[in-house]
């Protein structure tokens, strides 16, 4: 399953990335507490955040994840669409909550 | 580069909008290295706890970096207020952060404790009002 995919199924907005949409999701990990991010998730993770700050960029290029989706609503300051940009993370975003959005992800990894 | 490196990075304190640029350029520098993965992602968890540690409470600090063919060491010399009782900040969940800090989603009581859970060998010395030192340890 790749983010594409995701994007698809969960009507998702890209906010930068679109070209890199073929990266692989193996997995999620939802969280806004940066440092549990760091060591609770894995790579290829889509990572489901309300973080909106450029800082979620180095977290998910460390963590290798295959993108980011910010809930409720919350859109990417510019410097965070710029770095991500750069670093070719997806970054995406939903109306949704996160409890929403990351147990329909869970669905279709796990079908 | 092939086996080993010797280098050293400043870090500024307060300044988060830099916050793991020292990191992610650490990380593709060992990711060049012929180091198995896992080594590298405890090396990147490491050094990102430490850079943002220096962000969130140090005037400045230097992030060490040497390989050598058998480890990683990574050694963070910092000027601040340092830590008064290191056996409490060593705590998870433990944490001075200020509300700025803990709003962008730092300062969560975390980081030495990752920090220590990502290394082989671990030390940490401090004085308060002169500043804090790490030693991180890890093995290739």
């Amino acid at each position: 399953m790749d983010m594409a995919f995701l994007v698809e199924k969960l009507g998702l907005t890209v906010r930068c990335g679109g070209d890199r949409l073929d990266r692989e999701v193996s997995g999620g990990y939802a969280g806004d507490l940066l440092s549990n991010v760091m060591a609770g998730s894995k790579s290829g993770d889509v990572w489901v955040t309300c973080q909106a700050h450029q800082n979620i960029v180095a977290v998910s290029v460390l963590k290798e994840h295959a993108g980011i989706i910010l809930t409720q609503g919350r859109e990417p300051d510019k410097n965070t669409i710029e770095r991500a940009s750069q670093e070719g993370i997806p970054l995406l975003v939903t109306e949704l909550s996160g409890f929403e959005i990351a147990g329909r992800i869970y669905n279709l990894l796990h079908p | 580069m092939t086996q080993g490196c010797e280098c050293s990075f400043p870090v500024e304190g307060e300044n988060f909008d830099e916050a793991g640029k020292v990191s992610v350029e650490i990380k593709k520098m060992l990711k060049k290295i012929d180091i198995p993965d896992d080594v590298v992602r405890r090396a990147a968890i490491a050094t990102y706890e430490s850079e943002v540690n220096i962000i969130s409470y140090a005037i400045q600090g230097t992030v060490n970096l040497q390989v050598t063919r058998d480890h990683i060491l990574i050694d963070i010399q910092d000027t601040g207020p340092g830590i008064s009782n290191i056996e409490q900040a060593m705590e998870q969940g433990y944490s001075t952060a200020n509300d700025h800090i803990r709003e962008m989603g730092f300062g969560a009581g975390m980081g030495l404790f990752n920090i220590k859970n990502c290394s082989d060998t671990f030390e940490i010395s401090s004085e308060e009002g002169k500043g804090t030192h790490l030693k991180i340890l890890i093995n290739r």
